[in-house]
Parts: C-alpha cells; structure tokens; sequence
C-alpha cells in the first residue's frame, strides 16, 4: 500500500517536473535546465510507477519479464542516443516526424495490449467508456503512425513533396471517415479482436490519405500537427489506462502542437481546413500571365557587383530560407556576416515563422553555426526595419518575401504575412534558378529595380562573397 | 475525475507554451515529443501484468508491450538527446561571443 502511495505522488512530481521543462524554454537561459527537468521526470516517472508494481507481486516471479524490459529499453535508448548525436541539423524536420511516428506506432501497440490481456476473460468488465478510450488511443496513434512515415519521407525526399491529388478525393477521405466512426461504434458494442484490427487499419490507411495531399511548403504545419496527435494519443492511452500522469502529459503535448499549428497556419493566412483539403497551386496561371511585361527585366549579377554594393553599405539584413537548409549554408553565411561586421556593418537576420520545414527550423540552424542569438529576429520584430536597411540578402527564401502577397489579390498568397524584403535600398537574392517557390508562385521582387539576382548555391555564392570581400 | 485532470492540464499547456520563444519552437517539438513517450510506463506495466494476470493471451500481451518498449525508448533517449544538443547550440553561443 505504502509503495503505492509513493507511486501516486511520484506522477505528480514528474506532471510539475514535465510542464517546467515546457516552461523553461520561454528564455534560451533556462531553457537547458527546463530539459534536465524533463529528463529527471521521466527517470522518476518510470522508477516511482514500476517499481511498487514489482515489488507488489515479488511471489509471482517477474524477474524475467524485468530483465526483458530493460534489455529492449537499454536497446532502444542506444538507438535513439546514436541517432540524435549522429543526426545532421539539417534533417531535423524529417528525425521528427521519424520520432512522431514512434509514439503513435507504440501507442496502437499498447492500445492492443490491453485490449488482449482481458480478452476472452468472463470476468473482464468491458465498460463503455474503457472501451471508447482504448479505441481513441488505438486510432489517433495509427493515424499519428502513417502520416508522420508520410511526412517522413516527403520531407527526406523518398516520396515526392508535390501535392497528390486526384477525383473525389475529399468525398473518399470523409467516407472513409465515416466508415471508421462506424467501426468504433461496433466495436464499442460488440468486442471483438477483429473489429479492432479493422478499425486499426483503417486508420492507419486514412493517416496516409491525410498527409500525402499535402505539399512541401505546408511542412511546417504538418509536423505540429503531428506533433499534437501524438499528444492525444498519449492522452487517449492515458484515459483508457486510467493513468493521470499520461494523461496530463498527453493533454501539454496535444495543445503544444495545436498552439505550433495555429501559429504556422497565421504565418502563412491559411486555415488549417485549407491546408488540409485545399489545394495549393491551381491558380497561379491567372497571375503568372498578367506579370509578363515585367519578365524580361531581371537584373543578373556576379559577385563581385554585389561585394562592391556590400562593402558601401551599412546595414545589412539576412533572411534564411528552406534552401540555406539545403545548401547547408549557415557556416558560411556566419563567415560572410563575420567579414562585414569586421568592416563596421550592421548585420541582422530576419526569421519567417514558416521559413523552413518546421517551426523554429531556421533559428536551430543559425545557432548551430554560432551566430548571437541577439542578432536574430522574428518577422514582427525586424519588418519596420528594412526601410532604413542599405542591403537585404535573401537566401533561399522566396514565397516568403514575395510582395504580391500584400499588394496582388489574385495572388494565391495574398494576405499572408511577408518580410518587406523591398523596401530595402537594395535585395540581393541568392537563388539556384529563377524558377518559382513551393507555392508554385512567381516572385514579383525578381522584377524590382532594386533588385539583383545572384544565381547559384546558396553556399558557393556565399563562400565567393566572402573571398571577394576579404580580397578588398 | 481523469476527465477534469484532462482539460485543467490542456489549459496549463496552452498558457505554458504561449510563453515559449518563437526561436525555441525547435526544441519544443523535441522535448514534448520526448515527454509523450511517457506512455513507456504504461507498455511496462502490461508486460507485468501478462505475467501477473491469467490471461490466455498472456504472451501476445507481452510481445506488444515489449515492442512498444523498444519504440519509445528510441523516443525518450534520443528526443531529449537532441534537445540537448539544440539547446547547447543556443547557449554556447553568448560564451564565444565575448571572446571575439
């Protein structure tokens, strides 16, 4: 009893040690202490719950079941701990929804677990709440499942990025949801292994469905996305389980995600509905057509142009995008920024809350390659700035400094918030072709007569920047 | 009542991760992916309950918990791991700063 009691208040210390981890990354300063937190949490959390279970029931010999638990568990640690010091920054995105698909895969498996230990029993008592709960968790952890390997493999390349469309494809997905609902409501009535099973893979199907519409550029949506059905799984586990502990964690994580999802989709003016079911890219022939007169006036230029308009200017303003994660440029944009503060330049960065593939992307990068936090800024904070900024250097950005989104109501992203880029003396655009971004959208800043187009990978124009400022 | 620990909590996440810094969204991802995998407990409690319990599907019931075992333990190793590492990324950083 005692043990048991310790039990109890252990989940609630690792509840409050869980929710200061999340707090402690409103500051970088205690950010590396609210990730110890976690980590003592999740020590106690496994040691406070298991060990009064153990010694419980000492009569019965668990010792083999125990030495089978930690022989997987020290196993998978290993894993995760080789991946994430091996893993490039750069793929980050991708080892996310790698981890996501994880706990919705380990969610279905528990879900079947406890549904099996009671099966077949007389004296089980299958209440209707039990079973809806077990049921949840089974689902949402098999959509969590196929839509992160989705994403998975969009973001690594594997599967294409471009959206996959085809007839009545809405029509099919909401009757196969319908089907599903239909599925669990048999289920909660009639208990069979089978209409589990079915239910499973069904949803394992529809977190297909769902995730392979949606392009590359709306990333960063998904994976918070994902990031908060991982949440509800755990949650929905934790009710059927009947633990408060997973379901408190489950409950911060779900709104964690849908807080990052809400905060993406007003970064890009879409609803999450339209970027689940629209489509992104129809229409842009209207307005590709109505720019032609201003196509020919592309101004191409070497780097050496550009190194002369650097070394005259005063302030400069970087703005990262999906291609510096590409190009693996952040080490050399830290040099090129080096050699201008050297000559007295002001160098800022301007961050996009979708630039990348997923929230925060940009900024992981910009650390890993040592450059001040305080010089990084959020769109909100930097916009007013580029009036008075001598030189924007756009990198491997592009929808998001796109100025038709303020000035084009044609434009399929018109509205979203963009970096007034423009509005600069001049923009320096670093690009590898002057092909359109992910939205497919043409980049009316290309026309602008304040802008010139360096053309080529991000990391060799850097790198040439660089050489050509030092040889001044 | 799970149900009122359920919402309460969701509110404690909402008010929490508002506060969370744009540039840090990176690690939140990570550690509350880590932090979800608390359901570990749970995979092991079943692998202890086929054990305890006279279930005649004591070694299926086993077989899942250990595989869930083996899945998040992936997750809580290397998603703290990584956040870590992101995390040291943000911080070093002020001590180089003043060297230059």
């Amino acid at each position: 009893m005692i043990l048991h009691f310790v039990g109890t208040y252990v989940s609630l210390v690792a509840s409050v040690l869980f929710i200061l981890a999340l707090r402690g990354l409103s500051s970088a300063k205690t950010s590396v202490s609210g990730n110890r937190f976690g980590m003592v949490g999740m020590t106690l959390a496994l040691i406070g719950t298991q060990v009064p279970v153990y010694f419980e029931n000492l009569d019965i010999s668990l010792t083999s079941a125990l030495m089978k638990v930690l022989v997987v568990a020290v196993l998978g640690g290993l894993i995760g701990y080789v991946i994430a010091k091996k893993i490039n920054m750069t793929a980050l995105p991708q080892l996310l929804a790698g981890f996501h698909s994880l706990v919705g895969m380990g969610a279905v498996f528990i879900a079947l677990a406890s549904f099996f230990l009671t099966y077949g029993m007389t004296s089980a008592n299958h209440d209707v709440m039990h079973v809806l709960e077990l049921v949840l968790g089974a689902t949402i952890g098999a959509i969590t499942f196929t839509g992160s390997v989705v994403a998975f493999g969009k973001l690594q390349g594997i599967i294409s990025g471009k959206p996959w469309r085809f007839k009545r494809q809405r029509q099919i997905n909401v009757i196969m949801g319908l089907c599903l609902i239909g599925l669990m409501f048999a289920f909660l009535i009639k208990q069979t292994p089978e209409l589990l099973i079915y239910a499973v893979i069904l949803s394992l199907i529809i977190g297909y469905m769902l995730i392979m519409p949606i392009g590359g550029a709306d990333m960063p949506v998904v994976i918070s996305m994902l990031n908060s059905y991982s949440g509800w799984a755990t949650a929905g586990i934790g009710f059927s389980v009947s633990n408060e502990l997973l379901v408190i964690v489950g409950a911060l994580v779900g709104t964690s995600g849908a807080i990052l999802s809400h905060i993406m989709c007003k970064g890009m003016n879409r609803s999450l509905v339209k970027v689940i079911f629209g489509s992104f890219g129809s229409q842009n022939k209207i307005t590709n057509s109505q720019n032609d007169q201003m196509h020919r006036n592309v101004k191409l230029c070497s780097p050496e142009d550009a190194g002369f308009i650097l070394q005259n200017a005063n302030s400069v303003i970087i703005v990262p995008g999906y291609g510096m994660a590409v190009a693996q440029a952040q080490h050399v944009i830290k040099e090129l920024a080096d050699e201008l503060k050297s000559e007295d330049i002001s160098v800022k960065y301007a961050i996009h809350p979708v630039a990348g593939r997923m929230p925060g992307h940009m900024n992981v990068l910009l650390a890993e390659a040592n450059i001040p936090y305080e010089d990084v800024f959020e769109l909100e904070d930097i916009n007013n700035e580029f009036g008075q900024t001598d030189v924007a250097i756009v990198i491997g950005a592009n929808d998001i400094t796109n100025p038709a989104a303020k000035e084009d109501p044609a434009s399929p992203i018109y509205g979203m918030p963009v970096l007034d880029v423009e509005k600069a003396k001049t923009v320096l655009f670093i690009k590898r072709s002057l092909g359109s971004g992910y939205a497919g959208i043409e980049n009316q800043l290309f026309y602008r007569e304040n802008t010139m187009m360096i053309l080529g990978d991000a990391k060799k124009v850097c790198d040439n920047l660089t050489k050509v400022l030092k040889n001044r | 009542m799970l149900l009122t620990v359920f919402v309460l909590a969701c509110f404690v996440g909402y008010y929490v991760v508002l506060k969370v810094t744009p540039a840090l969204h990176a690690p939140l991802m990570s550690v509350t992916n880590a932090i979800s995998s608390v359901i570990i407990i749970s995979a092991v409690d079943y692998v202890f309950l086929s054990k305890i319990s006279k279930t005649q599907n004591g070694d299926l019931c086993e077989w899942l918990g250990l595989c869930a075992i083996f899945l998040t333990a992936i997750n809580i190793v290397g998603g703290f791991m990584i956040t870590k590492r992101m995390l040291t990324m943000f911080s070093v950083k002020k001590n180089s700063n003043k060297e230059k």
